[in-house]
């Protein structure tokens, strides 16, 4: 009976933070699932009407559209590339004993702090800039012609941009996972005749493969919304050749105003998530359970 | 062959001399325990054998070549660590497989092996379970079985037994014993548990602060301790150490009787004690005793003596098995 009260007392003490999640997430849902079955754009906002399949059908048959998720898997998987490799590279130097240690641990995970148009700002006007930028500069020193970052490499720039930001994350957790990685077993290895490399495979990787399972599910989750990087610097184009998803989603409500056609997109890029995040969760959960 | 020669070796971090200077000779296939206090350099010692931890000077010759400078690898040695270092994501199997597989050993030898190996160590029936799925017996078991497969020069343990219940100790204990019988290869063996060190070794090296303080077999040590440090160390429980007149009496300043080598009676004895403590094994008797005009002392009668807290009981010391330290702590002989 005391379990029963104390169970029944808990669900009513958790049931306000329960609903407030469940609200949170059910209307804005619900708002877009019912938005993209009705014909309302901003600029004729008087004429809104049932619209059926339309919407979908629209954003669908958008030219954009396969580009863009095209684009958004590129993303996804590019800065999961590098920040996995470059995050396990730069944990094995940082797991060095090293002098000033601290301080260059803190400085490798700064890049974090700085929010998503700070970022992307810097990156495009004192970096990537074709004439001011730093590897415009560089680029001069050695006498090439400098690199137009962001009307050559649309794509690939904003992939560059998005990795500084998700690398001190992947760099974090991964150095978290090598530091406990039993000393004794690296000399066990050693003492086995194992080199550098072959340590690094059997016994390193296998140790981190949990950190690494953790890195790419929480950064794919962050990195299927990309979108203020690109608004900020390419703005989607030139063309459709750095729209992901979500910008096309954002390009179609608050450019064409079609409240309808970005409520469809909205409900697409939902059920692609889903899609990817179950396959995700196939593959690399089985980590997990380990 | 496992021919160990340690020459001067030193051992600095920073400031702190961990080793001062040790010279030490193993011959081949001979049992050798370092045993010595927590801090005393016996692991250190160990690590730097096995070429894990860098001399800051002297050498290390290992049948005859100087492997001062060389790899943990090259040296042709195996060791097995207290904490057994199994590789949790691979199967027993795989993990005894290892170094063979580092030696790029053909697929078809390695399997032999490591069935032979399976089979002297009672593995087989777990081969392919994982370290996680096994008691700390198997998992030590699995660790010696990774040390045999590369049929190394020497074997060397680092406290291996420490993380085992006092039963499953005993067992080892025992199965290590075997092994090297079988194997006839050179064991080095690191504890800080003087009942290991003198059932197992055929050599004995009591370390403290990083100094030797007497190398013998495990009866030298027993009957002729050095100095004092070795005589408080070595036998348990633990040598009484009178100091004082009894001693003077002597010609020495300290003068040492083992617990076993007293004799105990109700009715009359040199000294005179009453029983704090009695400890009522079956097999023996532990009596902690304040004895008049010496102090604490401990005494063992052999089966059962009916003496309990407040008793009063005779002591008479074996005369012939004294032993006696100068002001140094240092033996005198005879």
């Amino acid at each position: 009976m005391a379990t029963q009260n104390t169970k029944t007392l808990a669900r009513l003490m958790m049931a306000p933070s329960v609903i407030a999640l469940l609200v949170w997430m059910v209307i804005p849902l619900s708002m877009t699932l019912y938005y993209s079955f009705q014909n309302y754009n901003l600029l004729t906002p008087q004429n809104v009407s049932f619209g059926g399949f339309f919407n979908y059908q629209y954003f669908y048959t958008d030219p954009a559209f396969f580009t863009a998720i095209w684009n958004t898997l590129i993303l996804v998987v590019g800065v999961l590339a590098i920040t996995v490799i470059g995050g396990i590279a730069i944990g094995l130097l940082l797991d060095q004993p090293i002098f000033g240690q601290g301080i260059v641990r803190i400085l490798v995970i700064s890049p974090f702090f700085v929010m998503p148009p700070v970022a992307a700002l810097i990156w495009k006007n004192m970096i990537m800039h074709p004439s001011y930028g730093v590897l415009a500069d560089i680029a001069r020193f050695f006498g090439v012609q400098p690199v137009d970052w962001f009307a050559q490499y649309p794509l690939f720039s904003v992939i560059v941009i998005v990795a500084w930001q998700w690398l001190p994350f992947a760099t974090l957790i991964l150095l978290t996972a090598l530091q406990s990685l039993d000393g004794e077993q690296k000399e066990a290895a050693e003492m086995d005749g194992a080199n550098f490399l072959n340590r690094f495979i059997y016994l390193t990787l296998p140790h981190l493969s949990r950190a690494i399972t953790v890195v790419i599910l929480i950064q794919t989750i962050f990195l299927l919304g990309i979108y203020a990087e690109i608004l900020v610097t390419t703005n989607g184009g030139p063309g459709y050749a750095s729209t992901n998803l979500t910008f096309l989603i954002y390009r179609t409500a608050r450019l064409g105003y079609d409240v309808g056609g970005g409520a469809a997109g909205g409900i697409i890029a939902v059920v692609l998530a889903n899609i990817v995040a179950f396959f995700l969760m196939r593959a690399v959960g089985k980590n997990l359970d380990k | 062959m496992g021919s160990i020669t340690l020459k001067n070796v030193q051992k600095h971090f920073g400031e702190a001399k961990v080793i001062p200077s040790v010279d030490l000779e193993i011959t081949d296939g001979e049992f050798v325990v370092f045993v010595g206090p927590s801090g005393s350099g016996k692991s250190t010692l160990l690590r730097l054998i096995a070429g894990l931890e860098d001399v800051s000077g002297g050498s290390i010759t290992i049948d005859g070549k100087d492997v001062t400078e060389a790899a943990p690898a090259a040296r042709g040695l195996a060791m097995v660590f207290q904490s057994y270092a199994l590789y949790p994501h691979m199967s027993v199997r795989k993990n005894i497989a290892f170094p063979l597989k580092m030696a790029k050993m053909e697929q078809s030898a390695i399997d032999k092996k490591v069935a032979d190996a399976a089979r002297i160590l009672n593995l087989t029936d777990y081969l392919e379970r994982r370290p996680g799925q096994l008691s700390g017996g198997q998992r030590q078991r699995v660790a010696i079985g990774r040390a045999i497969v590369r049929e190394p020069s020497a074997f060397l343990f680092d406290e291996p037994l420490s993380n085992l219940d006092a039963a499953l100790r005993g067992t080892m204990r025992l199965e290590i014993s075997d092994l090297h019988n079988q194997l006839k290869t050179t064991m080095i063996y690191v504890t800080h548990d003087q009942i290991e060190a003198m059932t197992m070794a055929d050599k004995i090296v009591v370390l403290n602060r990083g100094n030797i303080e007497q190398v013998g077999s495990p009866m030298d040590l027993y009957n002729t301790p050095r100095n004092l440090f070795v005589a408080g160390f070595i036998g348990s429980p633990r040598m009484n150490l009178i100091e004082g007149e009894y001693a003077q009496a002597k010609n020495a300043k300290t003068a040492g009787i083992r617990p076993e080598h007293l004799t105990l009676s109700k009715e009359s004895g040199t000294w005179k004690g009453t029983v704090s403590v009695a400890e009522h094994l079956g097999a023996d008797t532990f009596l902690h005793l304040d004895v008049d005009g010496i102090g604490k002392m401990t005494a063992r009668a052999s089966g059962e003596f009916g003496a309990h807290h407040g008793d009063t009981v005779y002591l008479t010391p074996d005369e012939t098995r004294l032993h006696r330290f100068d002001d140094k702590g240092l033996r005198i002989a005879g």
